[in-house]
């Protein structure tokens, strides 16, 4: 049973080094003469202002959270997606109504206008 | 390989073991050897698809142009901005490239040839296939950019918002085989799947163009906006580690298509038991590069959208059209008597009709649904700016100029 995931493991390790020396190839033909000017961040030839690293629009966060609600309840259908035959009606009527509530969720956000990006 | 290896004396346990590390090295190889060949069957088809030649110089077709690329930037110079976060910057383009190269091992390129046939096989892709969320974001908050990060904020909007009704998709034919093993999911499609849920395939194609970042989805690297997006500071090897991953997303993507939706090696009216090995890797690999041409296609001929019509399309039209395909597919599922003793095109037959005509009902609804919006939404625009079509003059000054 584990050692299904023996491959998996190999070829974790099999391309984290080939990755590596790929990327240490680089260093090794490359030219290494660095700048004050070549390393500054690029901002279209402007002088870089400020940190980049600032805070995010919290948009992105509401889709964050929305993706995860979602994520969850995708998670739970597979293992029910696999033994879908075995369950008989009542599988599908149990799943109907977790089916529904998600629904009723998803139609709440929506009219409240969750899913507007601006 | 493994009864050669016991023939010699070794354990069997051990030959297994050998048999499994050697699969796995020639995967990962021919892998990163194929990216050599599929970029520039890329640039070539898409060339020819935008009228233009495309590569022709290096070589007989251009056929060592990519090999041309790679030594130049091998060549170049490897540097790390000022202010970035050294271990993520760095780690960013190795964990992207082997986000992809994971998928790999639980693909069946034919019978028996798989790295290993998990039995959480589609489970697996979607965790492996997630970590190249994690290596763009790494990469654009370790740049210390300002168009890297923002490049970064979009890309993780976008693909988590479009793994949703990927997983959706993915669903259909986990539910109609009752397995998540890739391999059972393959020999279980006496007829091809995708012919019984065309919608499936559209909501699969759609939502994972959008996950490898591809027009007309590519706006986490819009180079009119963000210049370059989250690669934007890499240079040399680390910038091609990145070029690596997303060719090799997109083919895998193709590969997954076929695997899930297309009967994977099987060749149609062949039994899965008198497929050939090779053949079937053939036809395998036959399907994967007809749905890679439609990538292309697709990603040669759409414009870009904006991000908060990406979002849209994915929250308002995907998600809730991948919902009911799965709630009309699992009820006809249950519905259809002897689904779960399918072991003949006979058998499948039946099933494929009623799912086919559902799909037709559904695309059929969708599409009604959809005019009436884009009716009411012209309206709402004529409305606030005057007549639409063939008007332009009747529109008030200072408008659509």
């Amino acid at each position: 049973m584990l050692s299904d995931y023996v491959p998996i493991a190999a070829l974790l390790i099999l391309s984290v080094v080939m990755s590596f020396i790929i990327l240490f190839m680089s260093r090794l033909f490359g030219p290494y003469r660095p700048t004050a000017r070549k390393l500054a961040p690029y901002e279209s030839g402007m002088q870089p202002y400020g940190q980049a690293m600032r805070r995010i629009p919290v948009k992105f966060y509401r889709v964050a959270v929305l993706f995860i609600l979602f994520d969850i309840e995708v998670i739970f259908f597979l293992p029910w997606a696999v033994i879908f035959r075995d369950l008989g009606v009542y599988g599908l009527v149990v799943m109907g109504v977790f089916f529904f509530v998600l629904t009723a969720g998803f139609v709440y956000e929506w009219k409240v206008g969750g899913l507007e990006w601006d | 390989m493994t009864d050669t290896l016991v023939d010699i004396g070794l354990s069997h346990d051990l030959a297994v073991l050998i048999a499994k590390l050697v699969g796995v090295f020639v995967v990962a190889t021919c892998g990163l050897l194929w990216t050599l060949f599929g970029i520039w069957l890329e640039r070539k088809v898409s060339g020819r698809l935008q009228d233009r030649l495309g590569p022709n110089r290096v070589g007989p077709f251009g056929l060592f142009q990519t090999l041309a690329d790679t030594i130049k930037i091998l060549l170049k110079e490897d540097l790390v901005p000022d202010g970035a976060d050294r271990w993520l910057f760095n780690l960013a383009p190795v964990l992207s490239t082997f986000s992809v190269l994971l998928l790999w091992v639980v693909i069946p390129f034919s019978a028996g040839w798989i790295g290993t046939d998990l039995s959480i096989g589609v489970l697996y892709l979607l965790a492996a296939g997630s970590l190249g969320m994690v290596a763009t974001l790494m990469a654009g908050w370790g740049s210390n950019n300002k168009y890297a990060l923002l490049g970064a904020f979009r890309a993780v909007a976008q693909l988590i918002s479009y793994e949703v009704p990927m997983v959706l998709a993915m669903l259909v034919p986990v539910l109609m085989t009752g397995s998540m093993s890739l391999q059972a999911i393959v020999e279980g499609q006496y007829i091809a799947y995708g012919l019984a849920i065309p919608l499936t395939v559209f909501i699969f194609l759609a939502s994972s163009l959008a996950e490898i970042g591809r027009a007309p989805f590519d706006l986490l690297e819009a180079e009119s906006e963000l210049v370059a997006g989250f690669h934007i500071e890499y240079s040399g090897m680390k910038f091609g580690l990145f070029y690596v991953a997303e060719f090799l997303h997109a083919f895998t993507v193709g590969v997954l298509a076929t695997v899930l939706f297309l009967g994977g090696w099987r060749i149609p009216f062949v039994s899965a038991q008198d497929t050939p090995a090779l053949l079937g890797f053939g036809s395998l690999l036959i399907k994967s590069l007809l749905v890679y041409l439609v990538i292309m296609w697709v990603r040669t001929t759409l414009p870009r959208v904006r991000i908060d019509q990406i979002l849209e399309f994915n929250w308002k039209f995907l998600v809730p059209l991948s919902l009911a395909n799965l709630l009309v597919v699992a009820l006809l599922w249950k519905i259809v008597p002897d689904t779960d003793q399918i072991a003949s095109v006979n058998d499948a037959l039946l099933p494929t009709l009623v799912l086919l005509t559902a799909n037709i009902l559904l695309i059929v609804v969708t599409s009604l649904i959809l005019r009436e919006r884009g009716r009411r939404e012209r309206a709402h625009i004529a409305a606030l700016y005057g007549p639409v079509d063939g008007a332009a003059d009747a529109a008030p000054a200072g408008v659509g100029d």
